[in-house]
């Protein structure tokens, strides 16, 4: 057993931890006030990432990436978790399912997005079918060698800047024990295919600047050379690529804690009232003391998962409690700083209001609090019948 | 040209500094610690020389405690080509003064021949600013400290030092030493694969007791206090009230 990390590891670290201090924090503000990201911050942020050959770091060296394995992946995004989500998505990490690529796709989508000539963004979610996928009613039907979709998606990040969509439509019904369940098909699908729209979505309290996004399909025709895996195998192609995303969501939500938590702490000992540092409080005192046991907790869970995939082990029971526990830390550690910090923590002169706002997405996306547990519970009981 | 640059493992520029409890010394136990920020220059300014032609090859080096390995390691991510550690003290704690540094980097060079020594103007941990100039003294080199442009041409470079009065700039012949200062560059990150291929850069070993040195000490530390702390200051009515502070209680006009 050795929980320490690898010099190369701890470079690592130390590079994306700068990086995000330099490059990301400087511009949280604008971004968070304007609601977007300037394109030439973007592109700047972009290109410096690629000098610096992080750009899609988290696909394998024969396709152009750096090969990571997935721990180091977690400690590059753990530490980017730190910044704004609107300005380190142009330190590009693209989905991972591109790897499902084949024959001249490789050449059209795979390579390209992880060169950063184009970006991707993928698009599963429907006002209708949200952790109920299979629900899911944006359709597609055959016609001749084409295939004609119907439908929309909303809740789609990365759509304004994406070149590109993966998007998961259903090409027919099972029925199962459980009811009905669709089949799916995941679709490559280029920006200004004619049928096909994307819009601005909702407004959000949660990482302003990083969009959600509606995609609409009208008649929207594709060739079958677009059809991403195997047709109806859309679910398989989910399951086999979608877990990394998780533990994204896990390993991001302990970087950002550590980040809140440093400025709790440091208010802590700062802060005078009744003549003493607030921390010397048993009250605020033992607040920071549960705050970084649940921190570091959440951290080795998401490292553990991470080792776990390196391994070849099965890892989905971990990652589904990486994720669970690491987001509803999050929103403790959040709430708690906000506490510390009273009526100055709703100020937006600090950044912890934002990080609060910011806390609440991550119990939804990306599976729900719910969703994580409903894994977690039946990979245990399933096997006893029950 | 081959070129020297010393760097030095010390506490790290963003971790708020506390003396020991027995006043020997600053606590260095479980902190964070990085390559000396100068260090990081001198390091940037050699890769920059290397990339426009003018260098051959980088080596680093480091004197002080076997965890040092990790600072050269950076450097070898940024770019540099060779590292040797030279290892004189067990104890992080253990303070190698400048002299017998200067001493040791005269050994090294010896061994390296280098036609260039880059090194930080000084170390943010004890600031002594010393070893550079001692080094100079000892090898019978020419040097030119706190350099913000630094350009070699053939036997001579030509340096701009930032001095109190403005800015100074000097011919020195080669071989020199040339201490960096802050404003010379702005040294770059690690790339990813930089850092993959440090580990398989060599990285040399070897202890003072190799290169004949005594690094004994020969300052002794009677007493170590953290700065007073800066006391509150005062609100003035107008500007008329302002001068008359500046002049009858500050002196500064």
């Amino acid at each position: 057993m050795h929980f320490g990390l690898t010099q190369e590891q701890e470079m690592i670290v130390d590079t994306v931890r700068s990086f995000v201090e330099n490059e990301i924090y400087p511009h949280e503000q604008l971004v968070e006030r304007c609601g977007e990201v300037p394109n030439e911050i973007a592109q700047n942020i972009k290109n410096k990432t690629k000098e610096l050959g992080f750009y899609a770091c988290n696909f394998p060296e024969s396709v152009g990436g750096a090969g990571l394995t997935h721990m180091d992946f977690a400690l590059v995004e753990r530490e980017l978790g730190r910044g704004s989500m609107a300005l380190n998505h142009f330190f590009g990490r693209p989905q991972n399912i591109l790897m499902a690529c084949q024959g001249e796709q490789i050449e059209r989508y795979l390579l390209p997005a992880v060169r950063g000539d184009r970006m991707d963004a993928l698009a599963m979610t429907e006002p209708d079918a949200g952790s109920d996928v299979r629900g899911m009613n944006c359709s597609a039907v055959r016609d001749g060698d084409d295939w004609v979709l119907n439908g929309s998606k909303h809740f789609i990040s990365g759509a304004e800047h994406a070149d590109f969509f993966i998007v998961f439509v259903a090409t027919g019904v099972d029925d199962t024990p459980r009811g009905p369940k669709k089949r799916i098909t995941t679709f490559l699908v280029d920006r200004g295919t004619p049928g096909f729209d994307v819009r601005d979505g909702y407004n959000s309290v949660s990482h302003k600047g990083y969009k959600n996004c509606i995609l609409t399909f009208d008649d929207c025709r594709l060739p079958k050379e677009q059809v991403l895996g195997e047709v109806d195998g859309g679910f398989a192609v989910m399951n086999e690529w979608l877990y990394a995303t998780r533990l994204t969501v896990a390993a991001m939500s302990v970087g950002r804690a550590r980040r809140c938590f440093d400025y709790a702490l440091n208010y802590a000992a700062e802060r005078k009232q009744f003549g003493q540092p607030i921390g010397k409080f048993q009250g605020v005192g033992f607040q920071i003391a549960d705050m970084i046991t649940e921190i570091d907790a959440a951290d080795w869970l998401t490292l553990a998962a991470a080792w776990r995939l390196d391994q070849g082990l099965p890892a989905n029971r971990e990652i589904a409690s990486a994720k669970l526990y690491a987001t509803e830390m999050l929103a403790r550690v959040t709430d708690t700083t906000l506490q510390i910090f009273g009526g100055m923590g709703l100020m937006d002169d600090f950044p912890i209001e934002r990080f609060w706002r910011d806390a609440r997405v991550e119990r939804i996306w990306d599976g729900t609090s719910e969703i994580q547990r409903h894994i977690i519970s039946r990979d245990l009981l399933r096997p006893l019948g029950a | 040209m081959k070129v020297l640059v010393p760097v030095k493992r010390v506490i790290d520029y963003n971790v708020k500094v506390r003396v020991k409890a027995d006043g020997s010394g600053v606590d260095l136990a479980n902190v964070k610690m990085s390559m000396n920020p100068f260090d990081e220059i001198a390091v940037e300014e050699a890769i920059r020389m290397k990339e426009a032609g003018k260098v051959d090859e980088i080596v680093v080096v480091s004197i002080g405690i076997e965890k040092s390995q990790e600072t050269l390691r950076t450097a070898l991510a940024m770019g540099a080509d060779r590292a040797i550690l030279v290892n004189a003290a067990d104890d992080v704690h253990t303070d190698i003064e400048p002299l017998a540094v200067a001493k040791l980097l005269k050994a090294v060079i010896a061994e390296e021949n280098p036609g260039l020594v880059l090194c930080g103007k000084q170390a943010i941990d004890n600031d002594m600013n010393a070893t550079g100039q001692m080094l100079s003294a000892l090898l019978g080199w020419s040097q030119a400290t706190f350099a913000s442009e630094i350009n070699v041409d053939g036997d001579s470079a030509t340096v701009t030092r930032e001095v109190d009065g403005g800015l100074q700039t000097i011919k020195v012949k080669m071989p020199a030493i040339v201490t960096v200062d802050l404003r010379l560059n702005e040294p770059r990150y690690a790339s990813l694969p930089n850092i993959m291929k440090a580990k398989k850069k060599p990285l040399d070993t070897k202890t003072a007791a190799d290169l004949g040195v005594d690094v004994a000490p020969r300052l002794s530390v009677v007493k170590t206090t953290e700065p007073a702390e800066r006391a509150a200051g005062v609100k003035v009515a107008d500007v008329a009230e302002l001068v008359a502070k500046l002049k009858d209680e500050a002196g500064v006009i």
